[in-house]
């Protein structure tokens, strides 16, 4: 009977880790809806950018307060994982404390967790008051009402009761060890909850195994739970962030693609020795889509980003257009991205593996032509996003969905590209008059 | 005024070292032709070998490429590359972020591969090569705030070479809140100069011109022909045309040394 444990507790750790690799699965599949992605390029510098951007962090800390903080929790998860991979091996094997025999390192280690744990709730106190106190403007826009404002706050709530239980468990422990008790060695050191501690004085031996034990469980359940919940949430980004910093734009902001198949056709149409009707023959495929008007259009990067975003809005607060009031928020348009991408998952899950169509896609439905116009391609959102994301790059292919498959651009933009077809700038100037200025005084 | 074109110099069977590439607003519009014709007298001056397109020139296409019409920009892309490649271009030189970052970086992509250069770039490559000097003049101790081109700086990094130029005017630089790699778009970018803006509280650039009045300037340094538009637009709005003056560097640099 004594493997009773052992036995929920690989059951359940079965259960929380099959259910993770079921949604990563369809995670996956999601992503790979969409098109190839130019990702060719310095493999080298794609490893530093992760390193530096994802591991190092060093665009969080553009915002020092919110970036230390975040350091300190990402550190806490990081090194906290350690204690998890404790838990597991005692959880299986039912044994208590097993990286014990490392002594004195053993000791430290225990020790940094409790610190790590401390820090992280006074950071994860500072991060609800910055949400709900203070009210950064950042996060009250429009697209963060319900969902995403819920998410944001249960997310710190799990992490403050995680390493509560954590710093429970131990002060328990610690107690247990004090009195000698069987199967609990002494081992740790206990700078935070021995503070803690005589919360649990003169409780009975039988009682603090009882409250240590429930600690450890619900520590360790909340972690699967949380492991779970991520798929859920914009947390995310814990995964994501290091494929998506290592994938990152490396060509320079101002560089954005040029589209290969218009490119074929602009040399046929430039090129008077060439023979329009043998063209025609050759490429026999499906005509391409120019632009985006649906998550599928876009590539899986650019898709992958908005998996990976998480909602933190420093895009949007350095947006030109949001900073004057106007609707676009590049964070909206990765949430919209998203939620569109979930909506079509979720469509093909119910129809056996393919998408059937349902009325909708991402133009109109999600993001609006408004927001699209308002872009001023400055390249502000790309500099602020702290995992390398790319909103920019969606806005310009749903321009061109806009104008080269609708011409629906604006009628000014519809008299400027006029303009440049016929005189060779966007004004309504001859082009023979392009060096008037130098006789000009 | 000496503007030698790339026709009359292949005429003559001469190749100059630079091409000036003047760009539709630097060619057009009433305000931007006088950055050029800055532009061109520091050139004079420091005896650079150059010329320029003229009407042979076209637009870049970069509003058409940021307005997602690809087809334009490339139809106008591949004729200015054709023009570029027959008169063996190798060295560019421009005024405009907008043509700086769309000859520099999508230009390669199909075909025209040349050395790109901003002009900022260019004159403190000058002054460091001693071709030209430059000494504050009138501009000794003036407080001067300088904006970012979104092209110039976010899109290709570059930052420092305009600040040098404006310090080596022994200028006071001021920086706004917002700047260099946070720098706050004039507006303009992206297609936006030929239509109206969205609604919103208001426009970008009086949002910007704001944030430059903040360092209380008395001249906002631009190194782009558009902002320099937005930004003048900005300071008549707030009426502080009579105390605050919008200049591209290469003018403050030209007006500098009387040219």
């Amino acid at each position: 009977m004594s493997y009773i444990p052992n036995i929920v507790f690989a059951i359940f750790l079965a259960l929380g880790i099959g259910y993770f690799t079921k949604n990563v699965k369809k995670l996956i599949r999601n992503i790979r809806l969409g098109k190839e992605a130019d990702v060719d390029g310095d493999k080298g510098q794609r490893w530093k950018n992760m390193a530096r951007i994802a591991l190092g962090q060093t665009k969080m800390v553009v915002r020092p307060i919110a970036g230390l903080m975040h350091i300190i929790v990402y550190l806490g998860f990081i090194i906290i994982n350690i204690e998890v991979l404790e838990i597991i091996i005692d959880g299986l094997l039912g044994t208590h404390r097993i990286f014990a025999f490392m002594g004195g390192f053993y000791d430290f280690l225990i020790g940094s967790f409790e610190i790590l744990a401390l820090l992280v709730i006074i950071a994860v106190i500072v991060f609800w008051i910055r949400r709900n106190m203070i009210k950064l403007q950042r996060f009250i826009k429009p697209e963060m009402q319900g969902w995403p404002k819920k998410d944001g706050n249960l997310i710190l709530y799990i992490e403050l009761v995680l390493m509560l239980l954590f710093l429970t468990m131990n002060a328990t422990d610690y107690q247990l060890q004090q009195m000698g008790a069987e199967h609990y060695s002494e081992a740790g050191s206990f700078p935070v909850s021995q503070f803690i501690a005589p919360l649990f004085d003169g409780m009975s031996q039988a009682t603090l195994i009882a409250v240590e034990r429930s600690a450890w469980w619900l520590h360790i359940l909340g972690i699967l739970f949380f492991l779970n919940y991520l798929y859920f949430s914009k947390h995310l980004h814990i995964l994501l962030a290091f494929p998506n910093t290592f994938y990152g734009k490396l060509k320079p902001n101002g560089q954005f693609s040029n589209v290969e198949a218009v490119t074929n056709e602009v040399k046929l149409m430039l090129d008077p020795s060439a023979d329009p009707f043998a063209a025609t023959a050759e490429d026999d495929e499906e005509p391409g889509k120019f632009g985006a008007s649906d998550v599928m259009d876009l590539n899986w990067v650019q898709l992958m980003n908005a998996y990976t975003c998480t909602e933190c809005g420093r895009c949007t607060s350095e947006c030109p257009a949001n900073q004057t009031g106007k609707k676009l928020s590049p964070r909206k348009i990765m949430m919209d991205t998203r939620d569109r991408l979930e909506e079509v998952g979720k469509n093909m899950d119910a129809n056996g593996g393919t998408f059937e169509p349902d009325g909708k896609q991402l133009l109109d439905d999600y993001i609006s032509r408004e927001e699209l116009w308002a872009c001023t391609t400055c390249n502000a959102c790309v500099e602020a996003c702290p995992v390398s994301i790319d909103p920019l790059s969606i806005i310009l292919e749903m321009r061109r969905f806009l104008v080269m498959e609708q011409s629906a651009a604006p009628s000014e933009l519809n008299n400027m590209m006029g303009n440049l077809e016929n005189n060779g700038a966007p004004w309504p100037f001859n082009q023979m008059d392009r060096l008037n200025w130098a006789q000009e005084a | 005024m000496n503007v030698p074109t790339m026709a009359s110099l292949f005429a003559e069977g001469k190749q100059p070292e630079v091409l000036f590439w003047v760009g539709c607003a630097g060619s057009f519009d009433d305000r931007a032709k006088k950055i050029t014709k800055a532009f061109v007298k520091i050139l004079n001056q420091a005896k650079v070998s150059f010329a320029v397109l003229g009407t042979e020139e076209s637009c870049t296409g970069d509003p058409a490429k940021r307005a997602g019409n690809e087809f334009l920009f490339q139809m106008q892309a591949m004729t200015n590359i054709e023009v570029m490649n027959g008169y063996e271009v190798k060295k560019v030189v421009t005024t405009c972020p907008h043509c700086f970052n769309t000859l520099k970086n999508e230009y390669p992509g199909l075909g025209g591969n040349y050395e790109v250069i901003h002009h900022t770039t260019f004159l403190k490559q000058l002054l460091e090569e001693g071709k030209i000097s430059m000494e504050g003049g009138s501009y000794r101790g003036k407080r001067i705030t300088f904006h970012d081109p979104c092209y110039l700086g976010r899109a290709n990094g570059i930052f420092e070479a305009p600040r040098e130029l404006i310090q080596k005017l022994d200028a006071e630089l001021v920086e706004m809140k917002s700047c260099k790699k946070r720098g706050l778009c004039c507006g303009a970018g992206g297609a936006q100069m030929f239509k109206e803006p969205e609604e919103g509280k208001k426009d970008v650039n009086i949002e910007r011109t704001e944030q430059a009045l903040e360092t209380q300037p008395e001249i906002i340094a631009a190194a782009c022909p558009f902002c320099n538009t937005m930004m003048t637009d900005g300071v008549k709005n707030k009426e502080k045309e009579a105390s605050i003056k919008v200049m591209d560097v290469a003018e403050l640099i030209a007006d500098a040394e009387d040219l």
